[in-house]
């Protein structure tokens, strides 16, 4: 346990290398997120869509 | 010619109106003396803040008459005029551009010693700073004017070429500081005073460029 | 060229690549993310060196969408290439994230290593700049009632953007000189040393990877919405021609 809570620690910089990190992940991950549900949305839409038709 | 006739027009409709120009500069003049209010009289950090205060606000107050740099004229068909007459698009912009720096730059420029003088500006970078802004103001007008052409029609245009334009000017307000500014030797002042000249020799030919195809579009 | 202009065979192609693309890059960023764990910390900076990591692949990655950005958009102007215009308008939001991944993980780099939250050193301060041109870009390209005007109009701001970069960057570099003492960052000393360069270009290669995922997915979906704008138009035509015909 010692070891993982040095290295949540980071040297006593974890307010600074931890968030920065959870920025990265948080917007990279939103914008990930958002273009697999926009084409899936846009993918469920068509099929509807092309159903309809016949 | 109707490169003039383009010219003429514009400032006779300004002078008519009386607005844009008289607007731009009294902006002008109303913004820089808000920054005493703001950052305390102090007469040496106003001194040093001079040179940069007039340059933001002079920025601004060119900014204010840029929408309606084309957009009377696309409104009323004048624009449709005048793609389809001889003269080129681009020279037909290049006309905008100067009666813009007419009717905004230059007297933006001659209400600077005035508003120099408020701020305190240090009275041996005045020269420098004028011939700064006597430069820098045209390179306003034509990266205003790509701006100006670009959101034509566009929702809420006005606050949108803002927007799109004050980044692109970031290298003037730079290097018109940079030439006022009473630190630098004569030397160095004049280098900033070339480079400026170098970004209006490259906006002359290149922005009423970009406008023009921009202007082409909204025409479609 | 034209045979990429193609959007049916482009959805064709990029289909099987996607998981690909999703496994690689899943792949490139846990082994990027271990092995950064695992180097030393500097000896200046401690273990905010880390914090590279994700620094400066997406400073990497915000300059060179934008050159994506840009070239799609000359080709798009020149060549009226259809998938060019979509490749611009997606890219331009995913340019925007990196740039500001950039900025906040500059920030908090800079935190402790230069004692502030904000320094206007050169480089933070044009990524700023560049911030706004993509801000710029997105915006215009949503002004317009007419999406084809918005993106025609945003693909000349791209390219008169484009021109203005080095322009940009050149004045910053210029009047940080001035303003600033000389501060050198050094990282991890003299030479970066390979226990940080390694996790670094591997990391570099995740978001590269990331970055065309997401294109890809992005430009897919929205190829799929403009067939089904399509479809939805020719049915309301459909729809008010029959009520025309029955004299409605």
């Amino acid at each position: 346990m010692d070891a993982l809570s040095d290295f949540l620690a980071m040297g006593g910089y974890a307010a600074y290398i931890w968030p920065a990190y959870a920025a990265a992940f948080l917007i990279l991950g939103f914008f990930t997120v958002n273009a697999v549900m926009r084409y899936r949305a846009a993918q469920r839409s068509l099929a509807r869509l092309q159903a309809d038709r016949t | 010619m109707p490169f003039w006739a383009i010219v003429r027009r514009d400032l006779r409709l300004a002078f008519r109106q009386g607005g844009d120009g008289a607007m731009a500069v009294m902006f002008f003049v109303l913004a820089a003396i808000l920054f005493p209010f703001g950052i305390g009289p102090e007469p040496e950090l106003l001194a040093r803040s001079a040179a940069g205060i007039i340059w933001v606000t002079a920025l601004l107050a060119t900014l204010l008459a840029l929408d309606r740099m084309f957009l009377g004229d696309w409104e009323d068909g004048t624009l449709e005029l005048i793609r389809l007459s001889p003269l080129p698009l681009e020279l037909a912009v290049l006309a905008k551009c100067l009666s813009h720096w007419l009717v905004a730059g230059v007297p933006v420029l001659l209400a600077t010693p005035i508003v120099a003088l408020l701020l305190r500006l240090d009275p041996a970078s005045l020269p420098r700073l004028m011939l700064g802004m006597a430069i820098g103001t045209p390179v306003l007008s034509l990266l205003g004017s790509v701006g100006a052409a670009l959101t034509l029609g566009a929702r809420r245009g006005g606050v949108l070429v803002s927007l799109l334009v004050l980044p692109l000017e970031i290298p003037v307000l730079i290097f018109g500081v940079g030439a006022a500014d009473a630190a630098i030797t004569q030397e160095a002042g004049a280098a900033h005073l070339y480079i400026l000249g170098a970004l209006l020799a490259g906006a002359l030919p290149l922005c009423p460029l970009a406008a023009a195809a921009a202007l082409r579009q909204a025409l479609e | 060229m034209h045979r990429f202009a193609n959007p049916a065979r482009f959805m064709r192609v990029s289909a099987p690549i996607v998981p690909w693309l999703a496994a690689m890059t899943a792949a490139f960023l846990l082994v990027g993310l271990v092995l950064g764990f695992r180097a030393p910390p500097d000896y200046q900076q401690g273990d905010t060196v880390r914090i590279m990591f994700i620094h400066v692949p997406a400073a990497w990655m915000a300059m060179a969408t934008y050159s994506v950005v840009a070239a799609a958009s000359a080709a798009a102007l020149i060549w009226r290439h259809p998938l060019a215009e979509i490749a611009a308008q997606e890219a331009a939001p995913l340019g925007a994230a990196f740039t500001a991944v950039c900025l906040v993980s500059g920030s908090l780099w800079g935190a402790p290593t230069w004692g502030t939250w904000w320094v206007w050193d050169a480089r933070l301060t044009s990524v700023l700049v560049l911030f706004f041109l993509y801000l710029g870009y997105i915006a215009l390209s949503h002004a317009f009632d007419d999406p084809t005007r918005g993106s025609r109009a945003a693909s000349v701001l791209a390219l008169v953007g484009w021109i203005n970069i080095p322009i940009i960057k050149f004045s910053v570099d210029w009047w940080n000189s001035l303003h600033q003492p000389a501060s050198v960052l050094r990282l991890g000393g003299s030479t970066i040393d390979a226990s940080i360069l390694v996790p670094l270009l591997i990391m570099a290669v995740a978001f590269t990877l990331l970055f065309v995922l997401l294109l890809l997915l992005r430009m897919r979906a929205a190829l799929l919405e403009r067939k089904i704008r399509a479809l939805q138009m020719v049915e309301a035509e459909a729809t008010a021609s029959s009520y025309a015909l029955a004299g409605r």
